[in-house]
């Protein structure tokens, strides 16, 4: 099946959600590798700038340019994501995260914390970097850029029918990696 | 001389290597669509349209534009040699910011990012010398992630090629999708530790499709591929028929107590261009 959704989804529309279907989404969607995850695990978070739990989570690290003044993605694909396995159940857990964007797939303890809040993994082709960055509409903000430098700097994107994203692992204990 | 000329021709390489994949890799990837199916033909669909819009809008086809790699065969009469470095160098500052190229060299101790793409070591120049008085450079930018799964095998020489073989298919089922399969996989048998993984890197400069002039190593070549795509792996690991794009293998001769085996995976972004410069400074980048 095919779906369009409009991000933050709720957890009823998530939990139909099975391995194999595609997804687009639109709105906003962030950006965190291995050090945002570490960092935004430290923070407080209610003293964050910004909002993750209406958002969807983009493990890239993106190749951004400064055109007069505003941040535009150049190329944007997914990162490996098995890096995060460490993190992310904490992660969704702390802040109510339930679209996962990524590539390569988690482990087991991502896919239990799928099936525990209501979660999916999905996968964008990997390298596909120049086509993602063309659905990014607008950059609104970007985090701890000075300290992480591009790639693991924290980025919110504006999408608009951001994939084909395949749903890979879903919320009923179901990977296609296995 | 031009320094500005040649830097501007580094420039000029590096994006080509960024933004037009190699026509051998894409006429692979052509195939792949034809053979695949569901969720794997979407993918291979997504990466050659990708790979369309990287060439006609002269942007990275990837957003990792991987580390700066060369390989260099310097003419032993060319005039300039104490320049190259300096040139390639310059180059890969000038490409971070022009085309632009994501600046991807960070400190091992302190994780700065060095924000140009050099640093100690970096670029990653391998140099050879030929005949004659021109240069030929090869860009073969490096992305992280299909770096990232290669490996290296101190196998005990008692386990004998079939050893080889299968500790290969081994490693390439456990890499999973994570190394954006499908993959080129270049391994590297004998010499030393060192040496097994340098002949795995270098044999990702032959095009894909292309085997081994020796029947033997081309046999088993082959047999590679196909073992490993057996393994239905697919492209981006959501299970297919294409794992693999191609296994290229060189050889050296090894220690009699060792069976070196380093195995270099190379992403579907399998990036390379060419470069010559005359000894009149000249250059042509193809
Ligand atoms: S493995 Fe290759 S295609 Fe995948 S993100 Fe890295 S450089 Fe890009």
């Amino acid at each position: 099946m095919e779906y369009h959704f409009d991000v933050p989804v709720s957890t009823e529309k998530i939990r139909k959600l099975h391995v194999g279907d595609i997804i687009y989404v639109t709105g906003k969607i962030f950006t965190a590798r291995d050090e945002a995850h570490h960092i935004m695990l430290e923070k407080d978070k209610d003293n964050l700038a910004f909002n993750p739990s209406e958002m969807a989570l983009f493990h890239c690290g993106p190749l951004m340019k400064k055109e007069n003044g505003k941040w535009k993605a150049v190329s944007a694909g997914p990162t490996t994501s098995s890096r995060m396995e460490i993190f992310e159940d904490k992660f969704m857990e702390k802040y109510g995260i339930n679209i996962i964007i990524g590539k390569g797939g988690m482990g087991e303890r991502t896919e239990k914390a799928l099936q525990k809040y209501g979660g999916v993994y999905t996968a964008y082709t990997g390298g596909a970097g120049a086509l993602a960055a063309d659905r990014v509409e607008d950059v609104p903000a970007v985090y701890w850029l000075d300290e992480l430098g591009m790639p693991e700097a924290v980025w919110i994107f504006k999408v608009k029918e951001f994939g084909p994203l395949v749903v890979a692992m879903d919320s009923h204990g179901k990977s296609i990696y296995k | 001389m031009e320094k500005k000329s040649i830097e501007g021709g580094i420039v000029t390489l590096i994006k080509k290597a960024e933004t037009e994949l190699p026509s051998d890799v894409v006429n692979a990837l052509k195939h792949a669509y034809e053979i695949e199916q569901g969720v794997a033909k979407t993918q291979i669909e997504t990466i050659l349209k990708n790979i369309d819009l990287a060439r006609k809008s002269g942007r990275p086809m990837c957003q990792d534009t991987g580390i700066q790699t060369f390989f260099v065969s310097v003419g032993i009469d060319f005039p300039y040699i104490n320049k190259l470095k300096e040139w390639i160098t310059n180059g890969v500052k000038k490409a971070t910011k022009e085309i632009p190229i994501r600046p991807n060299t960070v400190d091992p101790f302190t994780g700065k990012n060095q924000g140009d793409n050099t640093g100690e070591q970096i670029p990653y120049i391998t140099w050879d010398f030929i005949d004659g008085n021109d240069v030929h450079i090869t860009a073969f930018p490096k992305g992280g992630g299909s770096e990232n799964m290669s490996k290296l095998g101190m196998l005990k020489p008692g386990v004998g090629i079939e050893g080889a073989k299968d500790f290969v298919v081994d490693e390439m089922i456990k890499a999973g999708g994570n190394p954006c399969p499908p993959t080129i996989v270049g391994v590297g048998i004998g010499g030393g530790a060192d040496l097994s993984l340098k002949l795995g890197k270098k044999a990702l400069l032959r095009p894909v499709g292309v085997r081994h002039k020796d029947k033997t190593i081309a046999a088993i070549e082959k047999e590679l591929i196909e073992r490993i795509n057996k393994s239905g792996i697919g492209p981006m690991g959501l299970g297919g028929k294409t794992t693999v794009l191609d296994v290229h293998v060189e050889k050296a001769h090894r220690h009699p107590a060792s069976l070196p085996v380093g195995i270099v995976v190379q992403c579907w972004a399998d990036r390379r261009a060419n470069m010559v410069i005359h000894s009149d400074g000249t250059w042509e980048v193809k």
